[in-house]
């Protein structure tokens, strides 16, 4: 930045730039969205820390090892860390230019997403029907919440990554598409790192 | 009651919503109602009869210049501070009243919404947009820079603050408050205790500001870092700038710890999950911990930036470089740090443990000695300075003779024996309105008095500011003395009837103390008014009124709405003071177009929509919610489809605006 011009307190003053600095548009952002996606990682935090104290409670419930169809969350975990590449390849195409690949790629990482949240919206619906549905017991309401949340975040990327493709069709990949291409990547990345934490202290552990 | 037999019924149409949950059987509300009606109408009358509609919408509502939303959210918590007193001074006099077999004149239904209504309000609603208003305004002045990062982000968080505080005003007037004190502690706010409306107006009257709060936090910290202009290092940034950046650290720290938790009491409420009930494994200490992890930070959210504002009036009105600058920065980053791992200190009571509470206890009196630190560097700065009393030095003063006393009185209470018999009573209610009236007020007042003239152009009123002072100051002693002596004796905090009648003279006290504030109060609108109506006769052309020392003092007072024609190149510390010693002359040709942002509407869009969309939850209206949530998305996402947000001022305005500023100089010399 600017800031960066080292003057010392000795020197010769001059008192205003030879050259204005400019900001140009979006220049902030991916700071500002690191610090955004910091912030919604606190509340995922704040789940996991009530998980944590409240994952044992059953309340004379099920249990996980119960409930918890463990090839089926390793499906989905599939499901979403492939996601993760494919958005990666998604990437690569834009830095090459490629619009009609990059938008490719976000649809093939938008199937992804989507069949994760089928199979995650199958997994609670059988639960439910087996009446162990979010208000059973104290580890049932964190359990819920913690993995729904992950949930909500995903279909927000995918809304996000279906309105991504319409501005891109519409003005191509211009510096501002390419900066929320970015953005949409950390959050989409985001999610997958939160979902490893989640797979391991939630279904895994849960396992043992 | 006959309305609590029915408070879940509902109908399609309108939720929960009935003539029965309007509180026309509390006459107390209903006048207040007609008053507010009566001055509401006759405000809409007199903007139409002016014509001011349109500009207020162009100029001020859609505006993206941090500098307007900085006045107003001035403007936000003067008027949210006036709700807030009022339910203060209403708690006085029902306690006063209460004695000797009277039951006063508020019902318990009443009394117990109106001492949450009080704290909510003056945290959320007063205390952090006087604050967020200050740095809003200052921060980017002082850095050198044109606007925030994000301004439409920043129009966007100042709207749902309003939103916020909208919803939670509705509540006085359709159905009622939350009665759970201003944290709303579980099992109380469960939807088995509390299963009318009030919790919910609560939740969402903070869910929706806090979604502004935490936006305007991220904007201000990539401001600050991304934004100042050459030559200004981090150790180089004026001590306000350090505060407000530590404050949004802060922020965006916690806020989102507040987001959750609330999210997990509505779940409870609204879906019957067992977070914090007392039934199937639920942990209602769980909420107690997660809250007071947001609601203590929360309280250095206020009070940092406040002790920046008292650096630079200090630093100015002594006229030297402020004592200790690098001190105050560490000072300011262990605070910071230090705040976060303190939470527990609130329920000492909880039954931890002695090592548990030992480390939050040993950790909270840790936090006096930066704060110390800080205050010897004020009292260091005066030593030997020419000191000016004007009206914002006279409020550091205040604050520093009060504010040691709070922070006594908090260190009393951080050892955990002591806690166990002062917990939950009026000494503590005294200690922490020592420390936020003491601290955050007096700042917001002593920065209201510094940089008034630099938003506005001209000075404050002298003499209604002195008599604002005094009365501040008279009456705050007045006022929570006698809470203190009677929090020793042992009595509760929010008690509506009292059976000794030998407490009836301190309450006698503090009601007196409580009315003199009030004409303190009363003098600062006097002050405002006063001011606007002599602002020729206060008129400052200089821009620089009080001979400050950092960049905001620089340009014009109102500022351009371009902050500066040309960006400064930044030396030392006091950056605006070093320009002055090297004989700065402002240039008076070679401008050039400006690159700024474009306003937008969307912010008070996106608002109105939230507070629908709060409105429908609260009473359970789901076509409402139906309707009214896709539409908050797809507003946003339409928002996303505007490319073109930033336009050029051309030269021409530029120089115009500059040669009217340099004819206005030269008129005055």
């Amino acid at each position: 930045m600017s800031s960066e011009i080292v003057t010392d307190p000795g020197d010769e003053r001059v008192f205003h730039p030879a050259e204005e600095p400019h900001h140009p548009e979006g220049h902030s952002t991916p700071l500002g969205f690191w610090i955004y996606l910091m912030s919604d990682c606190l509340i995922f935090a704040i789940l996991f820390a009530t998980f944590g104290v409240l994952g044992t409670r059953y309340a004379g419930g099920p249990d996980p090892k119960e409930l918890f169809d463990l090839p089926l969350v390793a499906l989905n975990t599939a499901m979403l860390l492939i996601s993760s590449i494919t958005y990666g390849f998604a990437m690569l195409q834009m830095h090459e230019g490629n619009q009609k690949g990059t938008i490719k790629w976000l649809g093939i990482t938008a199937a992804f997403g989507a069949a994760f949240l089928c199979i995650e919206l199958y997994e609670f619906s059988h639960m439910i029907h087996e009446g162990a549905g979010p208000g059973r017991s104290a580890f049932l309401s964190a359990f819920f919440t913690l993995v729904g949340t992950h949930g909500l975040h995903v279909t927000f990327g995918l809304v996000w990554l279906a309105v991504l493709v319409v501005q891109v069709r519409k003005h191509g990949l211009t510096l501002a598409n390419q900066r929320r291409i970015n953005c949409l990547s950390l959050f989409w990345h985001f999610l997958d790192v939160i979902w490893i934490g989640v797979f391991t202290f939630v279904y895994l552990m849960g396992m043992i | 009651m006959a309305v609590e037999a029915n408070v879940t019924d509902s109908t399609f149409l309108f939720g929960r919503l009935a003539w029965s949950k309007l509180p026309i059987t509390e006459p107390v509300v209903v006048y207040t109602f007609v008053a507010v009606v009566i001055l509401g109408a006759a405000v809409v009358a007199a903007l139409t009869y002016f014509k001011l509609w349109g500009y207020l919408w162009k100029e001020w509502f859609t505006s993206v210049d941090h500098k307007k939303i900085g006045i107003m959210y001035m403007i936000l918590g003067l008027v949210m501070f006036l709700r807030g007193f009022a339910d203060a001074i209403m708690m006085r006099l029902q306690q006063v009243m209460a004695f000797n077999g009277s039951e006063g004149y508020l019902n318990a239904h009443h009394y117990d919404q109106v001492f949450t209504a009080h704290g909510t309000i003056m945290i959320f609603f007063v205390a952090m947009p006087f604050v967020t208003g200050l740095m809003n305004f200052v921060v980017p002045l002082q850095i050198g820079a044109r606007d925030v990062a994000f301004p439409f982000l920043n129009n966007f968080s100042f709207w749902m603050t309003v939103g916020g505080a909208v919803l939670t005003m509705v509540s006085l007037f359709i159905g009622e408050f939350a009665q759970t004190g201003w944290l709303a502690f579980p099992p109380l706010s469960g939807v088995v205790a509390s299963p009318r409306e009030g919790v919910d107006y609560y939740i969402w009257g903070l869910q929706i500001a806090g979604v502004g709060t935490t936006l305007s936090g991220i904007n201000l910290i990539v401001t600050i870092l991304k934004m100042r202009c050459p030559g200004m290092g981090l150790m180089r940034m004026p001590v306000f700038t350090w505060t407000s950046l530590c404050a949004n650290i802060l922020i965006v720290a916690t806020f989102p710890v507040l987001t959750a938790t609330l999210v997990l009491l509505s779940l409870d409420r609204y879906l019957g999950m067992n977070f914090f009930t007392n039934d199937l494994g639920g942990n209602p200490m769980l909420y107690i911990n997660l809250i007071w992890i947001w609601g203590h930070p929360e309280v250095y959210i206020l009070i940092l930036p406040a002790f920046g504002i008292f650096s630079e009036v200090v630093a100015t009105f002594c006229g030297k470089r402020l004592f200790g600058y690098n001190s105050m920065v560490y000072a300011t980053v262990c605070i910071t740090i230090l705040s976060y791992l303190v939470w527990l200190h609130h329920f000492f009571t909880m039954g931890s443990g002695a090592s548990v509470n030992s480390f939050f206890g040993i950790a909270t009196m840790i936090i006096s000695i930066p704060t110390g630190a800080k205050i010897f560097n004020w009292l260091f700065t005066m030593y030997k300075g020419k000191i000016r009393y004007e009206l914002p030095m006279m409020w550091a003063v205040a604050f520093m003779l009060t504010f040691v006393i709070g922070g006594m009185t908090g260190v009393m209470l951080a050892v955990p024996p002591a806690d166990f018999i002062v917990h939950n009573s009026l000494f503590l209610v005294a200690h922490f309105h020592n420390v936020i009236i003491g601290g955050v007020v007096y700042g917001v007042f002593a920065g209201i008095n510094y940089w008034w003239p630099k938003a506005f152009g001209f000075k404050m009123n002298q003499f209604w500011g002195h008599v604002s002072f005094w009365c501040w100051v008279v009456g705050f002693w007045l006022a929570f003395m006698p809470l203190y002596v009677m929090g020793l004796m042992g009595v509760t905090r929010r008690l509506r009837v009292f059976d000794d009648p030998s407490l009836q003279i301190w309450f006698a006290i503090a009601a007196l103390g409580a009315a003199v504030i009030a004409f303190g109060i009363f003098a600062l609108i006097m002050q405002i008014f006063t001011s606007i109506r002599d602002r020729e006769k206060l008129r400052d052309v200089t821009g620089d009124p009080w001979d400050a020392r950092t960049l905001e003092w620089a340009t014009s007072s109102p500022p351009p709405a371009y902050n500066f024609a040309f960006t400064p190149v930044v030396y030392d510390v006091d950056a605006w003071h070093d320009m002055k010693e090297h004989g700065y002359k402002r240039p008076l040709s070679g401008f050039k177009p400006i690159h700024m942002p474009k306003n937008t509407g969307t912010g008070v869009v996106l608002a109105a929509i939230s507070v629908v969309l709060g409105f429908a939850l609260v009473w359970h209206i789901w076509w409402l919610v139906v309707l009214s949530f896709p539409a908050l998305i797809a507003a946003a996402i339409w928002h996303t489809f505007d490319y073109n947000r930033d336009f050029y001022i051309p030269e021409a305005t530029v120089t115009e605006t500059e040669d009217a500023r340099t004819k206005a100089l030269s008129n005055a010399v």
